[in-house]
């Protein structure tokens, strides 16, 4: 008998990808809540790793018509007695103690959640799902100076290392059939007719006249094969090349953070949650993201993330020194042209009082005109939540960025009060159909 | 170099062959098992991931609730709690073995003569399969459901396709024709028909007849019944699945097409729900006597047989009652053992077995009288008919009363002389699939009046439905007849036990109620 076998192993994996896309679309609502809630436990940069989501089993249950685990009569055949004779009697467990987790599950009447492990992409599709970069950002993206080449069809002419050889020698065959160039069998055979009868010991009349016949169609065939070349210029076809621009894969995101001593951990903790939020959706947009960290007191300084959200420091609050210090690491590090630059800046709203002009200025005339997207949070510790919460209470910087805002739509600004502010202020900023921000 | 077909646990494809040749040998040549063209394909363990969330099928339709015993398969396994299974076999002709790369050598060898012969004897012998399956087409037809249902989802959207196979599935179980269609007539009996028809016409010839007057033109066409009124439904009507799908008012024609895919599909796997015992007895019997017998003719190391021993002894285990590991009896176990009886019973029966089991105690030739017991039982007629008192004891079965009016459960037979017969009988009515699944029936449909559809439960023995689930399936139901839809429960006297309503809600509505 036959037998085949068969090497799969190189066959595509995931066949089962379309099943999973169906599941999450089902689960959806639930994996959403999940995501949320689990971003307060995330580092920032910590892009990679999965999420394990647990679903509560009745949503994605398969009902099925069956009997119950409990409930009429039902003999059943055991293995393995030891004592037992016929007519000993056993008591029956009480219902609902013990015996219950183990009886119930086979049946698949427990209440369990469905756990499972989504991976990072499905993570971020999850929870960018309903959100875009701002129009103007996108706009902007399109005019940047990177070319790349493309293929682009076919030429007739181009540089000979682009020589497509398959359509030139198709060409070349099509051309050479339609005009009728003799082929190298066919002048072999005539050659070969032509040797044989020259061959022949004593022609005839006949022969003679066959053979100056041949000669001359020799003749025609090989003027014609001269006439006709192998390869013309004509059939040449090259492989064509455009450039057309690409919009820049790479975005640079600067955070920037007040660490005098008026922030408290729980607001830091507010404003970190934050900047992982916008590394999470640049990341998803920009096949590359740079993360620069500056943090400022009276005076400012790039850190690395540790630092950055960790250490402590005390001192006055001068708000332009973060502004200048980010103008300066663009001019240095990232060409405008080349780079899509965001930036993300929380505070808790004290400024040095005599800042405040400079501030405004830096920010208008350097800072948001090289800017994708400058988000401003202002970060509140939760318990003077109440004070501040109205609109009439705000802090000095606040006054004053709010007069930017105007002429300026990618300057954005938010309070944010607690935790749970922070992704319904990040949603509103980057929600598609964004109100005016 | 010794007869070994190979000495390492590292395999090749040299080796798989060498060694597929020599199982064939004792399993065609030897066993004279008949097995269908074999096809063995290699898998990586991801793959066999994605081959469990398809039912093992090498293509399937895609489904939501795939992916989500993907998703519970793939947690089990990264996390150590379940090891994957070494193969997985398929009833189609050429039959398809997946076997795994990280298999050794050992093991491929036990996985070819498990399920390459094992299994495929099983599937192309079994009177079930025979009856309810179509080796051949499987494939074919998968690959249709598979395109037609991905046409369906582009033309009508995922969510309306979800719908049906949802509900499609819920009934799964109860959409199944339990007993085998009448057999089509080959075409050799069909002639031979035809013949017999003119022969029996030849000899009743009468020229006489010819003399009668012609019957008048009108009168010819009153003699002839009306034909019946078309789709009038045929009650009680127990495959729901066909019934909504040929008499659901209001379902479309391509969510028709959808029900009766998986009608199809339910019906394929039928048989292998009614035969885990038998199959998985003969495969492991199979696999047995083969991997020993290669061992005897010298062509494996004692090292290979040590390995093979191991799975084997761990997959035939079978822990008692009171054991932590106890999760119901072990098909495997029972079939394996069951099948070992037979042949200890055929060649060296006791007086015993000679009372017990007289059709075969004796016999002598034990490969024949298997053969005839895998051609033609189910596990339930299986064990019934073969289970032997030594078995019995071997296993110390005993039977557990469990009556809902007693608060103790009591002890109603063991394996002594008065207790053989009804272990075995209580046992083998355990794998009896019309006391296994519930029996429900569409008992009225109303078609011409208000299309109330009804279901009637027949409880067996007093065994409720699980509620929660039953109201979500008529969910369901009514959702996709679109009328109200009741399901009664009824005791074997008749009287009513329960009664779950669902009025017709808009569309979606109930899966949302559910």
């Amino acid at each position: 008998m036959v037998m085949n076998v068969i090497d799969r192993r190189l066959n595509p994996k995931g066949k089962s990808l379309p099943n999973r896309q169906r599941f999450i679309r089902l689960a959806k609502a639930t994996i959403k809540e999940a995501v949320v809630r689990s971003i307060r436990e995330r580092n920032l940069g910590d892009v990679e790793s999965k999420e394990v989501v647990s679903i509560p089993m009745k949503r994605i249950a398969e009902p099925r018509l069956r009997h119950a685990s409990q409930g009429g009569d039902r003999d059943q055949v055991f293995p393995g007695n030891k004592e037992f004779v016929r007519g000993d009697t056993l008591p029956k467990p009480k219902p609902g103690k013990g015996e219950q987790g183990s009886q119930g599950a086979p049946d698949g009447e427990g209440e369990d959640d469905f756990r499972f492990t989504i991976s990072a992409e499905e993570y971020l599709n999850v929870l960018f799902e309903e959100l875009e970069l701002p129009d103007m950002a996108k706009a902007q993206l399109k005019d940047t100076a990177t070319l790349k080449w493309r293929r682009a069809g076919h030429s007739s002419s181009g540089s000979p290392s682009n020589l497509n050889l398959l359509r030139t020698m198709r060409h070349s065959l099509a051309r050479r059939i339609c005009l009728g160039r003799p082929r190298p069998h066919e002048v072999a055979e005539l050659e070969a007719e032509i040797a044989r009868l020259e061959a022949l010991e004593a022609p005839g009349a006949e022969t003679l006249a066959e053979l100056e016949l041949l000669r001359a169609k020799r003749a025609h065939m090989e003027t014609r094969s001269r006439r006709v070349a192998y390869i013309d210029p004509v059939d040449l076809r090259f492989n064509r090349f455009e450039t057309n621009p690409v919009p820049s894969a790479q975005a640079v995101m600067f955070c920037l953070m007040d660490v005098s001593g008026s922030m408290t951990e729980d607001m830091k903790d507010l404003a970190k949650r934050f900047f992982l939020l916008l590394h999470l959706f640049l990341t998803r947009q920009y096949e590359h993201v740079d993360l620069v960290f500056i943090r400022h007191t009276s005076e400012a300084k790039e850190v690395d993330e540790q630092t950055f959200f960790h250490s402590q420091e005390t001192g006055g609050t001068v708000v332009s020194t973060a502004l200048a210090e980010m103008r300066r690491i663009v001019d240095e590090r990232y060409p405008v042209e080349q780079w899509n630059i965001y930036a993300a800046q929380a505070s808790d709203g004290d400024n040095y009082s005599s800042d405040s002009g400079r501030c405004i200025e830096l920010l208008t005339q350097q800072i948001l005109p090289i800017c994708q997207y400058f988000a401003y949070v202002e970060v509140y510790d939760p318990r003077q939540a109440e004070i501040f919460l109205s609109s009439l209470n705000v802090s000095e910087l606040w006054k004053d960025y709010q007069t930017a805002q105007p002429t300026f739509p990618n300057f954005a600004m938010r309070r944010v009060f607690s935790k749970a502010d922070v992704f319904p202020v990040f949603h509103q900023l980057f929600a598609k159909t964004r109100a005016a921000a | 170099m010794s007869g070994l077909l190979f000495d390492t646990g590292e395999w090749n494809f040299d080796t798989l062959k060498r060694t597929y040749d020599a199982i064939e040998e004792i399993a065609v040549g030897e066993m004279g098992l008949d097995p269908y063209p074999n096809q063995i394909e290699l898998i990586s363990s991801e793959q066999m991931l994605d081959a469990y969330s398809s039912i093992g099928m090498p293509v399937f339709y895609h489904h939501w609730s795939f992916g989500k015993r993907f998703a519970r398969d793939e947690a089990m396994y990264r996390k150590g709690y379940s090891g994957l299974a070494y193969e997985i076999v398929i009833n189609s002709n050429p039959c398809i073995s997946y076997i795994m790369e990280e298999n050794t050598m050992t093991m491929q060898a036990l996985v070819m003569a498990h399920a390459a012969f094992g299994h495929n004897h099983f599937f192309k012998n079994n009177y079930l399969f025979k009856e309810q399956t179509d080796a051949g087409g499987i494939l074919d037809y998968l690959n249709f459901a598979k395109s037609y249902i991905a046409h369906c989802e582009e033309r009508h959207g995922i969510s309306a396709v979800e719908r049906i196979l949802d509900t499609a599935h819920a009934l799964m179980d109860q959409g199944v024709n339990r007993y085998g269609r009448r057999a089509r007539p080959s075409l050799a009996a069909e002639a031979a028909r035809a013949e017999a028809r003119v022969a029996h016409y030849h000899d009743t010839f009468n020229d006489l007849w010819r003399t009668l007057p012609p019957p008048k033109a009108a009168g010819d066409k009153a003699v002839k019944p009306a034909p019946l009124a078309r789709g009038a439904p045929h009650m009680p009507e127990e495959n729901l699945l066909y019934f909504l799908e040929k008499f659901a008012p209001r379902l479309r024609d391509w969510e028709r097409e959808l029900l009766r895919i998986v009608r199809n599909i339910a019906q394929y796997f039928y048989p292998q729900r009614q035969t885990k015992v038998m199959n998985e007895g003969c495969a492991t019997y199979v696999h047995y006597r083969i991997m020993n017998r290669l061992y005897d003719l010298g062509k494996i190391s004692e090292g290979a047989i040590l390995e093979f021993l191991t799975s084997h002894t761990a997959v035939v285990f079978q822990p008692d009652f009171d054991d932590q590991r106890y999760s119901g009896i072990n098909p495997y176990a029972l079939g394996f053992e069951m099948m070992c009886d037979i042949e200890r019973v055929v060649t060296n029966p006791t007086d015993e077995d000679r009372e017990f089991l007289p059709e075969i105690a004796g016999r002598g030739d034990a490969m024949a009288v298997l053969k005839e017991a895998w051609a033609n039982f189910r596990d339930d007629s299986f064990v019934a008919q073969y289970l032997s008192p030594h078995l019995m004891r071997k296993m110390k079965l005993f039977k557990l009363e469990n009556r809902a009016a007693d608060p103790h459960y009591k002890v109603a037979a063991i394996h002594d002389d008065r207790g053989y017969r009804e272990v075995r009988r209580a046992l083998a009515s355990q794998y009896d699939p019309s006391l296994r699944d519930p029996n429900i029936q569409v008992t009225g449909a109303n078609l011409a009046g208000d299309r109330r559809l009804v279901m009637t439960h027949r409880l067996q023995n007093d065994m409720p439905l699980a509620e929660k689930d039953a109201k979500a399936v008529l969910g369901y139901v009514a959702d996709l007849w679109g009328f109200d839809v009741e399901l009664r429960g009824v005791n074997h006297d008749d009287q009513e036990r329960y009664r779950y309503e669902m009025d017709a809600q808009p569309k979606g509505a109930a899966t949302a109620a559910a």
